[in-house]
């Protein structure tokens, strides 16, 4: 038949398709794109929009990347991945990097061999439960029905909360968060866990929230951030600063309205460090001197990031908690440009 | 003599046959009501159907066509007063569902893309079109691939010089070096010219004459489109080795059969959904360092691999259908393996198999919702991805079975297409 | 005179591997398994490679690790700190569970929708039609997805059970409860049952450790636990089943040396009930009925939904397919068979079972075993619903935690090999012997 040729044709891409060099960073500028695993919808944090483009907290993180390295933050190929696919899609090179509400731990960091650059959301794995279920406290869950998403650290934690306070539980488990209301509600589970941020963002969907409460147990630490290979640290370095970049803008003061402003020179050191009208931070980490004005005016700082995706303001309505700035009581806390 | 008469001399007027077996009555009563127990069955049928429209009707008819959001159409369905579907996300993301990612202006591609490949069929499929069609559906597998992907035109061209190459070589060498070295430089020649010529070639080309239309992404695919996509790209590429599969599992030389029954056993034994696994997290560690097909491809190549070995199966039963005849028959009249296959047997065979490759196509098209389990944005995978919209958070049946009826008419129309052509192609064997 | 002299040995010359039919097709097959080995060890090298690169060689040893996961639907002891091998092999059962009982399922409904397709009854004809076409023309994975959907929507959850009026009840005298999180049915138990017997027993291990209080070892000890009730029950059964086949012979030689068949059935039955009675009794057996407690029914056997879903929609699927072979096979008997049968004087539904069916196992068989093959392949969707099979537990959460891919994937794929090719030998020797028969 006459289709072998495709054969060739496939050939041909696989040939023409690029041939890694040794710097991420400069793979992704000479590509002219930046490939950014994101989660295959988590409201909130990724999901595609009726016109087709990615919206989110964590999509945000690739957009401020993407406009700090090659100037232009729509210069991304956005690539879905599951919690199976997520860290090999990473570690086989076919994404620069992985902003998918991923937990830092130990064994992903070290025998998996990433490198988490740092912290863009402070979560906890909560429960929740109906009202008329009239329970208070986690502990009270004994023999309890409890839906889980598979594919993440949530169902390891749940695994030992239980076996520690020697309670027992049937873990129902689901493959995505659309599944888990949907049993949830019907009553086919007794309470729902994962992020604490996860469950806020579920509940403020539903038809009465007010039905509907988290219980005051966090059972384990979900620090969640975007993470690159090990070894790269060039990268590692431009993804990690940028992120820094947006919570010290917030620190600062620096906003996407008064940028411009403020890019013109000011009387604090940092921020002219950080805008790059003083001293040279981007070109040690092998960008220009804008590469932070540009990450800020992709989306904003931090603070108008969480507001505009995940704040009070939206459907989800999370508050800032643990994420709101050291100088607020949270853990945010960018080391200094300098 | 008396006149009294004992046989009737005269026609009795046609009666009406009686009431109850002709007319509706007659048909209702040979068909639904003929014993007792088929009459219960029939009420009891019934009594299901009507349940179930009763139950699905009203809920398929709701005015929430215009609805923004998830709480817009609860607004609209609390006035109604009784459960009714959410249809304003279908609206708001059909064409998502339709195309994926791929950009709005150029969904004409897709569309002309999908209609050449019916144009292209056609003279595959019905014997009594002009057979000059025929250079188009040559022409088509080299115009797919860069209708949907883009890019220069010089990519498909050369790779389509590749087979001209190897045509001629067996062709105009044949004279000068003998037949079998002519034909094992019509399989060097091409492979040489793909791997290390033509792309320069191309390249070259494009900087003299640019001509191409704008490039398209892989990761642009998404919803049918992807799904016809892997199929269609699958099933044909899985053809040809698939008649070399089945070729290799008929074949005398125990070393070729035994590669090819394993290769097909293997396949057959696996599921798909392990297969995509491989695509999805190993095959990259089998590709030489550095090599990074995107996961589209991998999908595709996997699915071929899967679709070649069910297509071996196909093709070898129509090579068994074949009378043994055909093969003694080809030999007699001199012909070397190669050309009875190409003059004698494919032809033959190929013919017999069609239904078979169609519900082939319908199985491989109705797997490619498996690929929302490794995070493709197939119908499936945008489903999930659009219901994390927080506008939509929360619908279940709508999507579901919009993506369900529409993948119903797809593989509907191609099944009783299939059914049509085998009862074609039986009278014509037979 | 003439003498006969053989030909002159041809001296072998290179060009006789190409051109000698005589040595091409080894040639060809040597350039076949060269080509096949070159390949085969560019994949493994490029593997070694990229592994050696990544910094994980290949390692089985994560599979002795603690899995640290739990799983809902097992049946063997499992929990979380027992080894991902342990998870695996639970995994590896159910898929063996839902393939079985889906199997039985799809041929059931299969073989009547089959026949009733056939039907004379022009409403259930058409209905079946339906039913065939729908399920045929859906993917199964969107099937798995809706059924999970519908069992989760439509039947009540455990609290509505619950309260002075509760909106939803038990059936059958209060021994079956229908949740959506699953179906509660009644469990055997024995109130002087003979305890397990723990199969491969590791004394290394903390289970078979005798607890400090002395009280007995700990019911994980051991990879398996046989139920020694079971096993008795099995083995009075058999035997009964037994005895009971030997009073059948004698009643078939009696029937052919005197042409009067004794009447057997009260001793056939005899012989298997009233053993079995006896062993139920001195093991006390009785039944143990599910019973809401706290937030969920205790007791019972719980079919969870995860497993019903799978099962429903798996054999639902299959059974399409399966009632267009049947049918294909009942079209293809010659109608002269119908028509000879009913000339003897058999009525219709005995000409069905006794004449028409038999024949057409012959045509059916074959492809009957690969939809059952696929149905095997096709409960690798379970993850779809949470039902934790083997590609749940090995190549799902096994993968995650540890990020084991090619260990875990390969894994996987050999054990679904293995269980495809033993399927399919297992029906090719029946096959055969239908065969057989015919002949």
């Amino acid at each position: 038949m006459k289709k072998t040729v495709l054969v060739g044709a496939l050939a041909l891409a696989g040939l023409s398709a690029g041939v890694a060099s040794a710097g991420t960073l400069d793979d992704v500028k000479a590509r002219g794109t930046l490939n950014c695993g994101v989660n295959t919808g988590l409201t909130g944090f990724a999901n595609p929009s009726a016109s087709g483009e990615w919206e989110g907290f964590d999509v945000a993180i690739c957009r401020a990347v993407a406009a700090a390295v090659l100037s232009d933050a729509t210069a991304i190929e956005f690539i879905p991945t599951t919690g199976k696919t997520r860290f090999t899609a990473l570690a086989s090179g076919e994404i620069d990097m992985l902003a998918r509400n991923t937990t830092w731990t130990f064994t992903r960091d070290v025998d998996l061999k990433f490198e988490f650059v740092g912290v863009n959301y402070y979560d906890g794995q909560g429960f929740m439960v109906p009202k008329e279920l009239g329970v208070s406290s986690a502990k009270e869950l004994d023999g309890a029905t409890v839906c889980i998403q598979t594919g993440t650290t949530t169902e390891l934690n749940l695994a030992d909360f239980f076996r520690a306070n020697n309670i027992s539980y049937e873990p129902v488990p689901v493959e995505t968060d659309n599944e888990a209301q949907q049993q949830y509600l019907a009553g086919a589970c007794d309470t729902y866990t994962t992020d604490a941020s996860g469950l806020a963002a579920v509940r403020a969907t539903f038809e009465s929230p007010g039905d509907h409460i988290l219980l005051p147990e966090i059972i384990s630490k979900e620090p969640l951030g975007p993470l690159v290979r090990h070894g790269d640290n060039e990268w590692g370095d431009v993804v990690r600063w940028t992120l820094n970049a947006l919570i010290s803008a917030e620190e600062l003061g620096v906003t996407s309205a008064n940028i411009e402003e403020l890019s013109g020179g000011t009387n604090n050191p940092e921020i002219n460090r950080l805008l790059g009208t003083e001293g040279s931070l981007g070109e040690m980490l092998g960008l220009d001197g804008e590469w932070a004005k540009r990450a800020i005016m992709a989306g904003g700082n931090y603070g108008e990031l969480f507001e505009k995706n995940i704040g009070e303001a939206t459907p989800i309505g999370l508050a800032r908690g643990l994420n709101a700035q050291w100088t607020n009581g949270g853990l945010l806390y960018s080391p200094p440009f300098r | 003599m008396s006149d009294t008469h004992f046989v009737r001399n005269q026609m009795v007027e046609e009666q009406d046959p009686p009431a109850a077996t002709t007319g509706v009555a007659g048909w209702l009563r040979e068909n639904l009501f003929s014993s007792v127990s088929n009459s219960i069955l029939t009420l009891l049928s019934l009594a299901f159907v009507y349940w179930l429209l009763a139950q699905a009707l009203p809920w398929i008819v709701s005015p929430t066509w215009h609805a923004e959001s998830l709480t817009e159409c609860r607004e609209i369905i609390a006035e109604l007063g009784y459960g009714g579907a959410c249809w304003g996300i279908i609206r708001e993301r059909w064409l998502q569902f339709m195309f994926g990612f791929y950009p709005a202006e150029l969904y004409w591609r897709v569309v002309l893309d999908f209609l050449l490949l019916a144009v292209a069929l056609a003279p595959v499929l019905f014997t009594n079109l002009p057979r000059k069609m025929l250079y188009f559906s040559a022409i088509y597998p080299f115009l797919m691939p860069w209708l949907l992907w883009g890019g220069t035109i010089w990519n498909p061209i050369v790779v389509a010089l590749g087979f001209v190459i190897g045509f001629y070589a067996q062709r105009l060498l044949k004279p000068s070096i003998g037949e079998l070295a002519a034909t094992i430089a019509a399989f060097v020649l091409p492979i040489i010219w793909w791997l290390f010529v033509a792309g320069p070639v191309a390249d070259a080309l494009a900087s003299v004459l640019p001509l191409s239309i704008q490039a398209v992404e892989s990761r642009n695919f998404g919803g049918y489109m992807l799904s016809i996509t892997i199929g269609v790209v699958a099933i044909a590429l899985s053809l040809p080795i698939g008649i070399l599969l089945a070729l290799g599992r008929q074949s005398d030389l125990l070393i070729v059969r035994s590669l090819s029954v394993g290769f097909i056993e293997f396949i057959r034994g696996v599921p798909l959904i392990t297969l995509l696994f491989v695509a999805s997290t190993l095959l990259n560690i089998f590709m030489p360092p550095g090599t990074d097909f995107d996961i589209i491809l991998r999908v595709i190549i996997m699915v071929t691999l899967f679709a070649s070995a069910y297509m071996a199966e196909v093709i070898r039963g129509g090579l068994a259908a074949l009378p043994r005849g055909q093969y003694e028959a080809a030999d007699a009249l001199g012909l070397d393996f190669w050309m009875a296959q190409r003059l004698i047997i494919m032809p033959q065979a190929l013919k017999i198999s069609i239904p078979g490759i169609v519900s082939t196509f319908i199985g491989v098209f109705k797997d490619t919702t498996l690929v929302s389990i490794i995070g493709l944005l197939d119908p499936l995978g945008l489903s999930r991805a659009i219901l994390a919209d927080s506008a939509w958070n929360g619908i279940v049946w709508e999507i579901y079975g919009f993506i369900a009826v529409m993948f119903f008419i797809f593989c509907f129309s191609m099944s009783r297409y299939s059914m049509y052509l085998e009862r074609k192609l039986q009278t014509g064997h037979r | 005179m003439s003498t006969m002299t053989d030909p002159p040995k041809e001296s072998f010359k290179l060009g006789m591997l190409i051109y000698d039919t005589r040595y091409r097709s080894i040639t060809i097959q040597i350039v076949a398994l060269i080509g096949f080995l070159i390949l085969a060890g560019w994949l493994i090298n490029n593997t070694v490679h990229n592994l050696a690169v990544l910094g994980k060689p290949i390692d089985f040893g994560f599979l002795n690790d603690p899995a640290g996961y739990d799983i809902n639907q097992r049946l063997i002891d499992y929990n979380s700190q027992n080894s991902h091998w342990r998870a695996a092999f639970v995994g590896l059962l159910n898929t063996l569970l839902v393939a079985l009982l889906g199997c039985i399922t799809a041929t059931i409904v299969g073989v009547v929708v089959g026949v009733l397709r056939l039907s004379n009854n022009w409403l259930i004809a058409r209905l079946m039609t339906i039913y065939v076409e729908i399920f045929r023309n859906v993917p199964v994975l969107l099937w798995i997805v809706f059924t999970m959907a519908i069992l989760i929507e439509t039947l009540p959850a455990p609290r509505d059970f619950r309260g002075e009026n509760p909106e939803a009840s038990m059936m059958l005298f209060d021994s079956v409860a229908l949740t959506n999180r699953g179906v509660y049915i009644p469990e055997p138990l024995f109130s002087r049952g003979l305890g397990d017997l723990p199969i491969l027993p590791d004394r290394a291990s903390d289970a078979c450790a005798v607890p400090e209080d002395g009280g007995p070892v700990s019911d994980a000890c051991g990879v398996f636990q046989v139920s020694l009730d079971m096993l008795l029950i099995l083995a009075v059964l058999g035997a009964g089943l037994y005895v009971s086949g030997l009073i059948r012979k004698r009643a078939d030689r009696i029937q052919n040396e005197t042409g009067d068949r004794p009447t057997t059935w009260h001793y056939r039955l005899g012989v298997v009930a009233i053993p079995l009675l006896i062993v139920l009794v001195l093991l006390g057996f009785h039944v143990g009925l599910p019973a809401l407690k706290g937030f969920n029914f205790q007791g019972g056997i719980h079919l969870r939904n995860s497993l019903i879903a799978l099962w429903l929609a798996l054999s639902l699927y299959t059974a399409a397919f399966i009632a267009e072979i049947v049918r294909a096979g009942i079209l293809a008997i010659s109608k002269g068979q119908t028509e000879a049968a009913a000339a003897l004087g058999l009525r219709p539904n005995r000409i069905m079972s006794m004449v028409i069916l038999p024949q057409a196992l012959r045509v059916i068989i074959p492809p009957l075993i690969s939809q059952y093959l696929n149905l095997t392949k096709n409960s690798s969707l379970a993850i779809a619903v949470g039902y934790m099979d083997l590609t749940g537990t090995l190549m799902g959460i096994t993968l995650n935690q540890t990020g084991r891919e090619l260990e875990t994937v390969l894994m996987g794929m050999l054990v679904y090999l293995s269980i495809s090719l033993s399927i399919s030998a297992a029906m090719n020797l029946y096959n055969q012997r239908v065969k057989l028969v015919e002949r």
